[in-house]
């Protein structure tokens, strides 16, 4: 360990690096890998929103805008939570454009926990949930979803992690890595909890336009919900803008005015180039997610029945562009999975343990991929099982 | 005919891609393969999928030789027929690829495909403009194919995305 660590902040020091890092270096390196460990939409960006940026920038739209985002675009923001999700927010006071719904889930971690607070985090979940909070002084208190359920959280189970110190709840619906979403019926149980323990919920909506089966309930829009719900939201996924780095957040004004003090300070604002982009989505971009959406919904069936065919059990997860089978029937670990299938066959998936405990025994198949890629991957899976 | 919205996507998913087999349609689907079959037959049968085609760049070709026009066609339509009596006599050309009656300044567009321009040229005088109703013919050469039935022809796919991200 070279010296200069020893600068370095105990907490940071004591920070694990992701999972997927490692797996990352090994997937980089190699030829003709087809990929299922992406995170993000196989689209590019459609043509009309990259044409406004492209054109606010002919115009000499390159200066900071104001610190929560352009007016305009939380304005269409407002308009677009209230046509899609049934939930409505003042654009003025309880918006917040950031850079990407990742920083929106820090500024909001950072608003509202004391030292040693705890954050109730759903897990398998996207990783950076944890460590945000361990940031920002809290205590991550990590509950297990099941295969059993279809990875879907139980009210009792949360009843069991609830104490005095007990701040919030981190639930990401349809869910990176299970791809499961919980309906309505599941976010009422979720809601009596969480008015009946006075908490907060985080409610990460980033898939919200990705679901294939049932029609999407915001948590906000559920009685009693919206006074204790951050609701955190972006372009990445929905409008397939991952690069741009474009998100929102949207919650009562007081907590708003909160993260807004944290957020003028440590970025100032989100590109300005983004938010022109962004805005273009909002007014003109509604055809573009339909066609996504109904892509990404024939390439689920496919792949879970690809994997269900050739015995990786895998529930029909409702949203987001994940399958999450399990690989028990192998034998393996997941990272034995994952490792031995990338060099025996060229092919990337996640290991499921990356995104929490009972993540292991299972891998991460992203279907944010061509067809034609998705049929190769499936039959080479297939091939290494069988050889196995 | 009216078709139901699964029947329409079966219909949408062969028109981007004729060469998937009806295993993978019927597992995109959510459908079993004896259903899938059954609708496939039908879109078939009904002519509403009317013909299986690839899409060739000929110019990547090396001595490939051909040349596309498009040519505006007035005519005078005919009595009872209408348009569809000259469309009929010009789209049974073997040379005629595309036939389309048109609103604006002009009636009929038609495409043709020939060896050289004067191959072309020699069919616009000798056969085309001398039908009967045909009143003029401006003909158009293209140079260069950039997009074509929704498939842009020299399309950069690589993907761009890091192999791995959470």
């Amino acid at each position: 360990m070279s010296q200069t660590t020893t600068y370095l902040a105990k907490h940071v020091k004591e920070l694990k690096p992701s999972g997927i890092r490692r797996f990352f270096d090994l997937a980089a390196g190699m030829k003709g890998v087809i990929s299922l460990g992406v995170g993000e939409p196989d689209f590019v960006t459609s043509w009309n929103l990259r044409e406004a940026a492209i054109t606010s920038l002919e115009q000499g739209y390159t200066s900071y805008t104001a610190n929560a985002g352009l007016i305009e675009l939380r304005e269409e923001i407002a308009g677009y939570m209230q046509k899609q999700f049934s939930v409505s927010y003042h654009p003025e006071s309880e918006i917040i454009v950031t850079v990407g719904a990742s920083q929106a889930i820090d500024i909001a971690f950072r608003a509202i926990l004391n030292p040693g607070d705890e954050v109730i985090i759903v897990e398998p979940c996207f990783v950076s949930y944890a460590p945000l909070v361990t940031m920002a002084g809290g205590v991550p208190i990590h509950v297990q979803t099941l295969k059993e359920n279809d990875f879907k959280i139980l009210p009792s189970q949360l009843e069991e992690v609830i104490t005095e110190r007990t701040k919030a709840i981190m639930l990401c619906s349809p869910n990176n890595p299970t791809g499961t979403m919980l309906n309505k019926a599941e976010l009422e149980k979720m809601a009596e909890l969480a008015v009946r323990h006075d908490l907060l919920v985080l409610s990460d909506e980033i898939y919200a336009e990705l679901v294939y089966d049932e029609p999407y309930t915001s948590l906000a829009s559920i009685e009693g919900m919206r006074e204790r719900t951050i609701l955190l939201n972006g372009f990445s996924k929905g409008f397939a803008m991952t690069g741009w780095r474009l998100g929102f957040v949207c919650a009562p004004e007081d907590i708003t005015q909160g993260m807004l003090k944290i957020h003028q300070y440590a970025i100032m604002c989100a590109s300005t180039m983004a938010q022109y982009a962004g805005l273009e989505g909002l007014k003109n971009g509604r055809e573009n997610v339909e066609e996504m959406r109904k892509s990404y919904r024939q390439r689920r069936n496919f792949i879970v029945q690809s994997l269900n065919d050739m015995g990786l059990t895998c529930h029909n997860p409702g949203g987001a562009f994940y399958a999450f089978p399990s690989i028990e029937s192998t034998g393996l670990t997941s990272e034995e999975f994952a490792e031995q299938l990338l060099k025996a066959e060229k092919v990337a998936v996640v290991p499921g343990n990356a995104f929490g405990g009972s993540g292991e025994g299972h891998i991460r198949c992203s279907y944010a991929t061509s067809l034609a890629q998705l049929q190769e991957a499936m039959k080479r899976i297939k091939r290494f099982i069988e050889n196995l | 005919m009216k078709l139901t919205s699964t029947e329409i996507e079966i219909a949408e998913i062969l028109e981007k891609n004729a060469r998937l087999s009806n295993e993978d349609i019927a597992k995109m689907t959510n459908l079993s393969l004896e259903e899938t079959d059954k609708i496939v037959k039908k879109l078939e049968e009904h002519n509403i999928v009317v013909r299986y085609v690839s899409l060739v760049d000929w110019s990547k070709i090396e001595g490939h030789e051909g040349v596309t026009a498009m040519i505006d066609v007035k005519v005078t339509p005919k009595r009872d027929v209408g348009f569809d009596a000259v469309a009929e006599r010009i789209y049974r050309f073997k040379e005629v690829k595309s036939v389309y009656l048109m609103s604006g300044t002009y009636d009929l567009s038609v495409v043709i495909e020939g060896k050289s321009m004067n191959e072309v040229a020699r069919f616009v005088s000798n056969k085309l403009s001398t039908i009967e109703s045909v009143i003029s013919t401006t003909t158009h050469f293209i140079l260069k194919k950039y997009k074509h039935d929704g498939t842009i022809y020299e399309s950069d796919d690589e993907d761009r995305r890091i192999v791995v991200s959470p």
